[in-house]
C-alpha cells in the first residue's frame, strides 16, 4: 500500500497555527449573509456534484479520517470510552479495507472527543495510534461557568492529555453585539491552550441569524481559533450547510486577510455518508482541496461512522449492508 | 485509477447520466422524424431531412423534416379546423388535458432531461434540475388556469390560431412557455422548434397523442426559418408569439404589419448585475454563477452586464475570478458538471469573434482556469472588466458564457449605466438594504428585477421585456392576457372620416383664436409655419389648425420624456388631477358641445351626451387611478414576486377621428391615470375639441408636457411619429387605416402598438371603449421577485 500518507495525515500540525490578529471590528463588521442567497447555493450544491463508485469509496475513507468520534453523554465510563477508541483505531472491517486495495492501518478517525473526565483513559487508550484526543470545555454545553474555572477547565484537560480543546463561546456576547468581550474571552480560551489546538464553538443555533454566525467566526479567528465549529450538538439546530457556507466563506476571507489557514468543524446532525460527501463537497468547491484533510476540517459525528461502513460495503459488495455486520462504537 | 490515488487527488471522477434509454427512444423512430399535424406523425414525401446532433460530441442524433409550404398548410388548417371546438369545451375539459400533459411529462422527466441535454448541450443538471421541473410546473399551473379561465375571465376570449417560433436555448422550456397559456385560454397551435433543438418537441408530439389531446389542437413543424416565415406570416394565424433575438424579432414586426395578426415578442437582451458596496458579496459572486454561467450564458436575461460599487470592485473581482476557477466545463451528461457545450459551431464563432472584436477597443480579459474537452464546441467562462459603456462588448448581445463590466459611484450612477442599453429585459440587484433595492428595481428598465437573487423563473410570476427585449408576457395572469383578446364584439369595418370641405372664409369676424399646438405646456406655432383650414359641416371655416411635422413631433416627445415623474407622482395626485379635469370640462360643457355640432354635423343631443359621456370616463380612470392594483405572485419561494403595474412611459396616441372629444378622452384619461405622458395627434377631421380642450388642461393642473397635442394630417405624421426612437408605445385609434405603417415603422425601437386593425370602437359602448384593456394597455408590469429570511 503505498501512498496513504493523505489519509493518515497527523492531525493540526501540517499549517501554521493561526496566531491570531489584532481586534478589527471594522472588518469583523463588514460581512453580510443573505439567507436566502446562502439557502439557493446550498439547495443547488448537491444536485452539481455526484461522486460514484471508488471515487466515492475514496472520499468516504476521507470523510472517515475527518470524524471525531464523539461521545458526549452523562452515562459516559471509562469501558464505554475504551470501546470508542478501538473503534477510531480500527474505524472500518478489515475485509473491507483490504477488498478496496487500502491498508487498514492507514485508517483511523481524525480524533476522538470526550468530556474532561474522560481525557485520560482516552489518552491511554489510544497510545501509539497517533489518534489525538479532544476534550470539550469551557462549562461545555452552555458556557455559563465561572470564568476562572472555565480557563482552569483548559488548563486541566490538556494536563491530562489532551491535545485538542473544543471551546464553548459566550453566546451572549454575540447576541449583545459585545465583539470585544467575545475577542477577549477567545483570546484568554487561547492563551490557555498552550500547545493545544483550540476550536471555537458558535453555538450557531443560538445565534439567531447568519450574519451573526459570520461575525462571529471572524472575531473567532481574529482571536487565534485554530478550528470554527459550528455546535455542541446540543443546540436545538446544530450544524447545517448554509451554516456551514457561511463559515467557510469567513475563513476564506480570513486566510485571504492573513495567510492563516482555519479549519471548519460542523457537528451534530451529520449522519449519512451522503451528507458527509455533501459538506466535503463544499469545502472542496469553497476552499479548496488543502481543506479536505483532518488537520482543516473534522466532522463532529457518532452515528456517521457506521452508514458509512454500510456504503463502503456496498460498494464492495454490490449489496446493501446491514448494521450488525460493523463493529460498535 | 485507484482508491488511493483518488484519497491524493480528491477528485470527483465522472459521473455520468446514461443516455440509453433517450437513444433508444431514437432508435425506435428510426433516428428519422416526420411533422406533428392533425395528432400525428406525418412523412410527406418528397422533403429532405436535416440532421440533428449532440455540440458536445458532434454526433449525429437524428434526421429532421423540413417542412414545405403544404406542410405549413395542412397543419395551419388543422389548427384552425379544431379551435372552434377546442375553446367551446370550456376551460375545465381543456384543464384535463393540460393536467394529463403535466402528469405524462412528469412520468417520463428523465427522458426528457436526457434528450434535451443530447440535443442541446446543456448540463444534465440543469435540464433534470431546472428546465423540465419548470416545464411541468407550467402544465401544472395552465391547467389551473384553464380551470379558472370561463369564471375569472370571462370577458376574454381566444385569439384563434397561434403561430409560434421558439428558440434553441431552452427548447421545451421555450415551448410550455407558448403552448401550455395557448392552450389554456383555448387557442390551437402551429409550432416551430427551433432548427439546431427539435427532438424534445417531437418527443413531446408523442406525449399529446398520449394525452388523447383532440387532432390539430397542437401541431409541430420542423424546419429552418423558412418554415417559421411560412406560419407568422400565414393568414390564418391571428396571433404570432415569438422567441428569439431581437434582429429576427425586429422583421417578425414588419413581416406581420397590418395583417391584423396580435404579436409577442420575447427577444435579447443585455441585463445589468448590480453590486452595491453592502451587498453579501460571496452570495452576489454565486449569483453570478446562475445569471452568466447558467446554460453557458445562452440565456435572453442572462445577468451579462455588471456594474460593481468602485469602493468593492477589486475585491468583489478577485472573489470572482476565484469562483471561475472553480467551474467544471464538459461532457454535458456528466452530473459534475456545470457549463455543457455551445449550441453549435456557428455560435461558438460568433462568440469568439465578439470577444475578439470587442477587447480591441479595451478591457481586462479573466478566462476561468477551467480545463476544457478536446472535441466539442466549448466556450470558457470569461470576465472583462474595465469595459467602457461605449465599448461593443457592453451593448452587444453575445449570448454566451462572457461577463463584461464596469464601475459606479452612485445608486444614480449606476442606474444610468444600467439602462444606457436599446434593450430592457431582466436585471439584478445585490444589497442589503431593503430601501436601495426597492427604490433602484422601479427605475431599471425592464421586465423582470431579481433582488439578491437572480435567473428564478416560475410560471406564476410574468416574464417578458421592454425596450428592444420584445413586449408580452409569459406566465402568471399577465401572461393569459397574451392569449385572449376582449370579447367585446368589435367586428365592422371602421369607415374613413373625410375632413368637411368648404370656402376658406371665416364665419365671423370675430377676434380671431388660432389653435396651436400644444407642447410642454406651451401653446406653439406649428414647424412648418403652416395651418390649414377646418370646415364646418355646412361648409363655412371654423377655425385653423397648425400642420404638424416631425420636428413638432420631436419636440412633443421631448417634452413628454421630460416630464416622465408624473410616473412617479402618487395615484392619489393623478386622480385628483383627473376629477379636476373633470370638473373644468363640465363648466365648459356646453361650448364642447357646440363646438362638435359645428364640425361634424351632429344633433345637439348626441354631442351633449358626448361631453357628458367624456366627464364620465375622465371620472372613471380617476377613480381607477388608485385601484388598478399589482398582484403578489404564488411563487415557490420564501419571499415576494411582486408584479407592479409601472406606466409604459411615454405614449404616442393617433385618435380615433369620429368622436373628437371622446374618442381623445377615451385614450388620454386612461394612460394619464396610469403615469404615462403622451404625444396625441388628435382626430384629423375635428381637431378643434382637442385644441379647445387644452386650455382645459392648463387650469387643471396638469404638469408641463404630460400631454402634448400635435394638429396634424394622419397619414403626413405617421412616419414620424411610428419611427420615433424615444417613445415607448403607439396607439392607432385613426381611421385612415394606417394600421400597417404604424406596425411596422414601430420595429425601428420596438415599441409596444396598439392598433384597431381597421376595426370600428364604439367610443359610447363602454365595454368596447373603457376599462381594463386600456389599463393593461397603459402599462408594463414588472415582476420584482424579493427573496427574504434572516
Amino acid at each position: 500500500m503505498s501512498n496513504s500518507a493523505s489519509i493518515t495525515r497527523t492531525p493540526i500540525q501540517s499549517s501554521e497555527r493561526n496566531p491570531g490578529i489584532e481586534f478589527d471590528i471594522e472588518w469583523a463588521l463588514s460581512v453580510q449573509a443573505n439567507t436566502s442567497a446562502i439557502e439557493r447555493r446550498c439547495n443547488a450544491l448537491p444536485g452539481r456534484r455526484s461522486i460514484k463508485k471508488h471515487h466515492q469509496a475514496a472520499w468516504l475513507l476521507k470523510a472517515i479520517s475527518c470524524i471525531d468520534l464523539t461521545t458526549l453523554s452523562g452515562d459516559d465510563t471509562e469501558n464505554r470510552v475504551r470501546r470508542l477508541c478501538q473503534k477510531a483505531k480500527h474505524p472500518v472491517r478489515k475485509e473491507t479495507l483490504i477488498g478496496l486495495g487500502i491498508d487498514p492501518s492507514t485508517i483511523r478517525t481524525g480524533a476522538i472527543c470526550v468530556y474532561h473526565e474522560m481525557v485520560e483513559v482516552a489518552v491511554s487508550s489510544l497510545i501509539g495510534s497517533g489518534i489525538p484526543v479532544a476534550a470539550v470545555s469551557t462549562g461545555f454545553p452552555a458556557g455559563l461557568s465561572p470564568f476562572s474555572l472555565r480557563l482552569r477547565e483548559i488548563y486541566e484537560s490538556v494536563k491530562a492529555g489532551a491535545k485538542e480543546i473544543d471551546i464553548v463561546i459566550s453566546r451572549r456576547h454575540v447576541l449583545s453585539q459585545d465583539w470585544k468581550a467575545l475577542y477577549e474571552e477567545m483570546k484568554a480560551f487561547r492563551e490557555a491552550c498552550g500547545t493545544a489546538h483550540i476550536k471555537a464553538i458558535l453555538a450557531t443555533g443560538e445565534l439567531g441569524t447568519l450574519r451573526n454566525v459570520a461575525r462571529a467566526s471572524r472575531i473567532c479567528m481574529m482571536a487565534g481559533a485554530d478550528f470554527i465549529k459550528t455546535s455542541t450538538g446540543k443546540e436545538g439546530t446544530n450544524a447545517t450547510l448554509p451554516v456551514t457556507l457561511t463559515m467557510i466563506r469567513q475563513i476564506r476571507d480570513y486566510y485571504d486577510l492573513t495567510g492563516f489557514k482555519v479549519g471548519y468543524k460542523p457537528a451534530g446532525g451529520i449522519s449519512k455518508a451522503k451528507d458527509a460527501i455533501t459538506y466535503l463537497v463544499l469545502m472542496k468547491e469553497e476552499l479548496g482541496n488543502r481543506w479536505l484533510e483532518p488537520d482543516l476540517f473534522r466532522f463532529g459525528a457518532s452515528s456517521l461512522l457506521g452508514d458509512i461502513e454500510r456504503q463502503l460495503e456496498h460498494y464492495l459488495t454490490g449489496h446493501y449492508s446491514a448494521s450488525h455486520r460493523h463493529a460498535i462504537g | 485509477m485507484k482508491i488511493t490515488e483518488v484519497l491524493e487527488t480528491m477528485d470527483y471522477g465522472k459521473a455520468p447520466e446514461s443516455a440509453e434509454i433517450a437513444k433508444a427512444w431514437i432508435e425506435k423512430n428510426n433516428a428519422r422524424f416526420g411533422l406533428f399535424i392533425d395528432g400525428g406523425f406525418q412523412f410527406p414525401e418528397d422533403r429532405e431531412y436535416f440532421e440533428t446532433s449532440n455540440p458536445a460530441t458532434e454526433q449525429v442524433l437524428a434526421s429532421i423534416c423540413q417542412a414545405q409550404s403544404q406542410d405549413v398548410e395542412k397543419a395551419m388548417q388543422s389548427a384552425r379546423a379544431s379551435q372552434p371546438q377546442w375553446e367551446d369545451i370550456g376551460g375545465p375539459a381543456r384543464a384535463k388535458y393540460l393536467y394529463a400533459l403535466a402528469r405524462l411529462m412528469q412520468k417520463h422527466a428523465r427522458l426528457f432531461s436526457v434528450v434535451e441535454t443530447l440535443d442541446n448541450g446543456k448540463p444534465i443538471r440543469e435540464s433534470r434540475d431546472i428546465d423540465i421541473p419548470l416545464v411541468i410546473r407550467h402544465y401544472y399551473f395552465h391547467a389551473g388556469a384553464a380551470q379558472l379561465k370561463d369564471s375569472e375571465m370571462p370577458d376574454q376570449r381566444a385569439h384563434g390560431v397561434v403561430a409560434q417560433v421558439i428558440p434553441w436555448n431552452f427548447p421545451l422550456l421555450m415551448m410550455a412557455w407558448k403552448i401550455a397559456p395557448a392552450l389554456a385560454m383555448g387557442n390551437t397551435v402551429v409550432i416551430k422548434p427551433a432548427e439546431y433543438t427539435s427532438l424534445s418537441a417531437l418527443l413531446f408530439a408523442e406525449i399529446c397523442m398520449e394525452a388523447g389531446l383532440p387532432k390539430g389542437v397542437v401541431n409541430i413543424l420542423t424546419g429552418d426559418g423558412r418554415v417559421g416565415e411560412m406560419i407568422i406570416s400565414h393568414k390564418e394565424a391571428d396571433k404570432v408569439a415569438f422567441t428569439g433575438s431581437t434582429n429576427i424579432g425586429r422583421r417578425i414586426r414588419e413581416a406581420t404589419a397590418g395583417q391584423g395578426k396580435e404579436l409577442t415578442l420575447e427577444l435579447g437582451g443585455k441585463s445589468p448585475y448590480i453590486v452595491f458596496d453592502d451587498a453579501d458579496l460571496d452570495s452576489a459572486v454565486e449569483g453570478l454563477v446562475d445569471a452568466i454561467w447558467f446554460n453557458q450564458g445562452e440565456v435572453c436575461c442572462a445577468g451579462s452586464r455588471l456594474f460593481v460599487h468602485e469602493g468593492i470592485a477589486d475585491v468583489f473581482h478577485e472573489k470572482l475570478r476565484a469562483r471561475m476557477d472553480k467551474l467544471r466545463i464538459g461532457d454535458p451528461l456528466d452530473k459534475s458538471v456545470d457549463l455543457g457545450s455551445i449550441i453549435d459551431s456557428k455560435q461558438l464563432k460568433s462568440i469568439t469573434e465578439r470577444v475578439e472584436e470587442g477587447l480591441k477597443e479595451g478591457g481586462n480579459l479573466y478566462v476561468g482556469n477551467c480545463q476544457l474537452p478536446d472535441s466539442g464546441y466549448y466556450y470558457p467562462p470569461t470576465l472583462i472588466t474595465e469595459v467602457d459603456p461605449s465599448c461593443q462588448l457592453m451593448q452587444e448581445e453575445i449570448f454566451g458564457p462572457v461577463l463584461v463590466g464596469s464601475t459606479f459611484r452612485t445608486p444614480d450612477e449606476a442606474v444610468a449605466l444600467a439602462n444606457n442599453t436599446q434593450y430592457g429585459l431582466a436585471t439584478s440587484i445585490w444589497t442589503e438594504n431593503i430601501n436601495l433595492a426597492l427604490d433602484i428595481a422601479p427605475k431599471i428598465k425592464c421586465g423582470v428585477a431579481w433582488i439578491n437573487t437572480t435567473n428564478q423563473f416560475d410560471a406564476s410570476a410574468g416574464f417578458g421585456g421592454t425596450r428592444e427585449s420584445g413586449f408580452g408576457r409569459e406566465g402568471g395572469w399577465e401572461g393569459l392576457y397574451s392569449y385572449t383578446r376582449p370579447a367585446n364584439g368589435m367586428t365592422d369595418s371602421i369607415v374613413q372620416i373625410k375632413p368637411k370641405h368648404g370656402e376658406s372664409i371665416p364665419a365671423d369676424i370675430g377676434i380671431d383664436r388660432t389653435a396651436k399646438q400644444f407642447i410642454g405646456g406651451k401653446q406653439v406655432r406649428p414647424d412648418s409655419g403652416y395651418s390649414y383650414p377646418i370646415f364646418s359641416s355646412k361648409g363655412t371655416q371654423i377655425g385653423l389648425v397648425g400642420q404638424g411635422n416631425r420636428k413638432d413631433i420631436r419636440n412633443a416627445v421631448e417634452a413628454a420624456n421630460l416630464a416622465k415623474t408624473w410616473g412617479q407622482s402618487t395615484a392619489h395626485l393623478r386622480a385628483q388631477i383627473l376629477y379636476y379635469l373633470g370638473e373644468n370640462l363640465s363648466i365648459r360643457a356646453t361650448e364642447f358641445a357646440e363646438r362638435i355640432v359645428d364640425m361634424t354635423g351632429e344633433g345637439i343631443t348626441s354631442a351633449r351626451k358626448e361631453v357628458e359621456l367624456s366627464i364620465e370616463r375622465i371620472f372613471t380612470y380617476a377613480a381607477w387611478a388608485d385601484k388598478f392594483d399589482g398582484a403578489t405572485h404564488s411563487a415557490p419561494i420564501r419571499g415576494l414576486a411582486l408584479a407592479m403595474n409601472e406606466p409604459v412611459g411615454t405614449i404616442g396616441i393617433i385618435c380615433s377621428d369620429d368622436f373628437p372629444l371622446l374618442g381623445l378622452v377615451s385614450a388620454i384619461a386612461p394612460a394619464l391615470a396610469m403615469g404615462n405622458t403622451c404625444v396625441v395627434i388628435p382626430s384629423e377631421p375635428y381637431p378643434l375639441s382637442a385644441t379647445d380642450f387644452y386650455q382645459v388642461f392648463d387650469t387643471s393642473d396638469i404638469p408641463a408636457g404630460v400631454i402634448n397635442l400635435v394638429t396634424a394630417k394622419h397619414d403626413e405624421i405617421v412616419e414620424a411619429i411610428s419611427g420615433h426612437m424615444d417613445l415607448d408605445a403607439l396607439w392607432y385609434f385613426g381611421s385612415s387605416g394606417l394600421t400597417a405603417t404604424v406596425e411596422k415603422l414601430s420595429a425601428t425601437n420596438l415599441k409596444r402598438t396598439w392598433v384597431n386593425h381597421g376595426k370600428f370602437r364604439n367610443w359610447t359602448d363602454s365595454s368596447q371603449a373603457e376599462g381594463k384593456e386600456f389599463l393593461r394597455q397603459s402599462t408594463e408590469i414588472k415582476n420584482i421577485w424579493i427573496p427574504y429570511g434572516e
